[in-house]
């Protein structure tokens, strides 16, 4: 394979993208979570709700960080590495993410410098509603670029116009596309499902370690319910957007259930080996007919397989198959965590459950592979095209040198390393402390959340040289 | 649309939420310019929070800035995009570490401290010098044929776009410092005002050098000016004379209201200083939205999608200008020295 400025653009998109995706994955049900935190805080008055909510707003804090910088990168890229897409499809997405901005993101950015800085400054009720609208932007954010994005997988509403350009017909069509509103649900139940797996992960690591007995064993069983109604939802969320894409990208789902054939009752895979070349699943195990009834909710259904497409329409197929198999794994094991969480806490037990504890500790990070994978099959499974049926990624690229894109792509992996590792070390820090029985509130902007006076670290007093 | 072209709106939207992006994100980029000037880590940690719980919003700016280009704009935005490649990416690149550091500073033990207070101050620079790059970039023009580049990825690099760079770090430096002066007291403050009567200077030096350098870009903006090195067109430069004297007398009283210990002036006139070197500059380069290639009309989207968004441009703005000087007006107190920790 040729590293060329198509392949380096793809590359670098790639990876900053799933980097950033992965914070609003967490801010997105972090962000609701504080919301529900302190409006208990205000209706209860127990000390228990807002040492928790001071405690998490500080990772919060970090995490929301991240998420921006890293989207700043995001807003540029599409002009930088894919000016042709942008030229093309400027007057159809392009107010998509213009509302994004207005309706999303000032939100969001101002009334995050009151939710951090702002606790004693405003009054309990301004300040639960500035985090009601910090977490209300992180919302519409996700409509908007789910719009965007959902159009790119089944476009609708578009015309070409004579300078070869696209120019949307109808606007509602163009943002209520096919897939825009099951994918939204999937995104934001996913979200959602990331926070719970995090909190009950990072609450049941205090409580082995028994800290803040009271505190952490609140935001455990506010993560055990969460993940117990959200994850079957998300299930059957997951299930109606792959209906969905069959009806629009048959080839994509035929790549995420390895089918190459067409035929009557379909499979659903546990395992195989995709071969693109030999143009079969190698070692395939599976259930015969379910995948049929899955998709179509009869096993008879005849349903189209790899080889029913061009050769240059298929998407690659191997890594849309594993993807999605992690996915799905993943899903499942949060629907199991969801129910044995659900059986321990129905016994009594779930204080003490110490081996359930262990497993939600090692589970913490399976929202986000589950995010990133899934995301992962759904755009691969979108190849070739950038915009599905209509535009190729190869027809997209900027006119920039290869050189220059190898050398951004370079410092991007530097950077994202070198930032991503700090911040992983001083949100597990955070996590690995817990909560405290006697959270501070920060005094005052130069105090913000997390910081040493306001954590109560030793280490104040340290000042660099 | 009220008689006037959309595009031309938008153009004006545009250039609006830029200038609003420099006049802000300006004075917090500025404040970690100036970091390694600071007497101390202490002293470091009242600038920082100057800028805290503002910071976030300021660079949101930016966002409406690029994604504005590319709704409204697309043929500008996938022409100029490209062609600033390197730029562009050096920007957010810088960004990232300077925007994390707010927060890891306070994380960061012994050396990790230490290392997001360079981070940050270095990201400061590097984002002021690489947006002076994509300025110096932009008014030199951009090789395009049928609306794409076709350039090479060094053509922003000229002694030009170095010289705005330099200029613009010097000017994001003087926002810095006169919004130190308006949020800080006693040692902090008397060295802030030493800061702004020296940028000023500085600032005032680098607009003459840029403004000079620009007649020489295009035979059309010496046209408009009726400047060359050599010459003076009186009838033609007498109308637009007044940029230049306003700008001197802007310079004039920032020096004299800092040292007159004055709080809120000197931020002000360097906003108006900026200002006046905005409009300069758009009387030079008017009527291109890609200098000296595309006009607003040629550049912009299609006209239904210019509407969409006017429709939520209306009510959205001034609700987002509503909440953002309210966030302002709630952090408008000093820095005070107890709030810093010890």
């Amino acid at each position: 394979m040729e590293f060329d400025a198509l392949l380096l653009s793809r590359l670098q998109f790639a990876f900053t993208i799933g980097f950033h995706i992965i914070f609003p994955a967490f801010t997105i049900g972090l962000a609701s979570f504080l919301a529900v935190l302190e409006g208990l805080w205000l209706k209860t008055k127990k000390p228990v709700y807002r040492n928790l909510y001071l405690f998490w707003v500080k990772i919060f804090a970090l995490s929301f960080g991240m998420g921006v910088v890293s989207g700043v990168v995001m807003s540029y890229q599409l002009g930088t590495n894919w000016s042709v897409f942008s030229a093309q499809v400027g007057s159809v997405i392009g107010p998509l993410f213009a509302y994004e901005v207005l309706t999303a993101f000032f939100l969001e950015a101002s009334f995050l410098g009151i939710m951090l800085f702002g606790w004693k400054r405003v009054g309990p009720k301004l300040h639960f509603f500035a985090t009601c609208m910090v977490a209300i932007g992180t919302l519409m954010s996700a409509f908007w670029i789910l719009a965007a994005n959902s159009w790119m997988q089944t476009p609708h509403g578009f015309a070409f116009a004579n300078d070869g350009t696209m120019v949307a017909t109808d606007f509602v069509q163009v943002i209520f596309n096919p897939s825009m509103p099951i994918r939204f649900v999937h995104m934001v139940l996913a979200a959602y499902l990331t926070t719970a797996m995090v909190v009950a992960g990072a609450s049941a690591f205090t409580l082995l370690t028994k800290k803040a007995v009271a505190e952490s064993g609140t935001a455990l069983r506010m993560g055990v319910l969460m993940m117990a109604i959200v994850a079957p939802l998300q299930i059957a969320a997951g299930h109606e957007s792959g209906k969905v894409a069959h009806e629009y990208q048959p080839a994509k789902v035929a790549a995420m259930e390895g089918w190459w054939e067409t035929r009557t009752q379909q499979p659903t895979l546990l395992f195989g080996w995709p071969d693109e070349q030999a143009e079969t699943t190698h070692a395939a195990i599976g259930i015969p007919g379910m995948g049929s009834w899955f998709v179509a909710g009869d096993v008879n259904a005849e349903l189209e397989g790899l080889k029913a497409f061009p050769k240059e329409d298929r998407p690659p197929v191997w890594l849309t198959f594993w993807a999605f198999r992690i996915m799905v794994a993943m899903g499942l094991a949060m629907v199991a965590l969801g129910v044995w969480g659900a059986v321990v806490w129905a016994l009594k037990r779930i204080d003490r459950a110490t081996l359930y504890h262990r497993a939600l500790v090692l589970a913490a990070p399976s929202g986000f592979v589950a995010v990133l994978a899934g995301w992962i099959s759904a755009e691969v499974g979108r190849q070739p095209y950038v915009v599905y049926g209509v535009l190729r990624t190869v027809d997209a690229v900027s006119p920039v040198a290869a050189g220059a894109v190898a050398t951004s792509l370079l410092f991007f992996i530097i950077v994202y390393a070198i930032v991503f590792s700090a911040g992983a070390l001083y949100i597990l820090r955070l996590m690995a402390k817990g909560p405290e029985t006697e959270e501070r509130a920060p005094e005052d902007a130069s105090e913000p959340p997390g910081s040493p006076l306001a954590t109560g670290v030793a280490s104040a007093s340290a000042k660099e040289g | 649309m009220f008689g006037v072209e959309l595009s031309m709106i938008w153009a004006v939207l545009i250039a609006l939420a830029v200038f609003l992006y420099v006049a802000l994100d300006g004075f917090d980029l500025g404040v970690g310019i100036l970091f390694p000037f600071a007497k101390d880590s202490r002293e470091r940690d009242h600038m920082q929070a100057a800028i805290a719980p503002v910071w976030d919003g300021n660079e949101t700016w930016l966002v409406l800035g690029g994604g504005g280009l590319f709704a409204a704009f697309p043929k500008a935005y996938a022409a100029l995009m490209p062609a600033l490649y390197m730029p562009i990416t050096l920007m957010l690149l810088a960004l990232i570490f300077r925007g994390v550091a707010f927060e890891f500073r306070h994380h960061g033990r012994k050396t990790g401290k230490k290392w997001w207070t360079v981070a940050f101050s270095g990201g400061s620079i590097a984002a002021a010098a690489s947006q002076g790059l994509v300025l110096g970039g932009f008014i030199q023009g951009v090789n395009v044929v049928d609306g794409g580049f076709v350039g090479g990825p060094l053509d922003w690099l000229t002694p030009f776009s170095l010289l705005v760079a330099a200029s613009l770090v010097a000017g994001y430096a003087l926002l810095g410092a006169a919004w130190l002066v308006f949020k800080t007291e006693g040692e902090l403050f008397e060295r802030a005002r030493s800061w702004v009567k020296r940028l000023a200077i500085l600032s005032a030096l680098g607009m003459a050098g840029v403004s000079l350098a620009t007649l020489s870009v295009d035979p059309r903006v010496t046209e408009r000016w009726g400047i060359t090195m050599t010459s003076i067109d009186w009838p033609t430069f007498a109308a637009l004379a007044p940029l230049p004297i306003v700008a001197g007398a802007l310079v004039f009283l920032l020096w004299r209201d800092a040292d007159l210990r004055r709080h809120s002036q000197p931020y002000l006139y360097s906003v108006a200083l900026f200002l006046v070197g905005y409009v300069g500059l758009a009387v030079s380069l008017w009527p291109y939205i890609v200098p000296f290639q595309m006009t607003p009309a040629e550049a912009a989207a299609a006209d239904n999608a210019l509407a969409l968004m006017l429709w939520g441009a209306i009510p959205m703005l001034p609700v987002i200008l509503g909440y953002t000087a309210y966030v302002y007006w709630l952090f408008r107190a000093k820095v005070t020295d107890e709030a810093a920790y010890h």
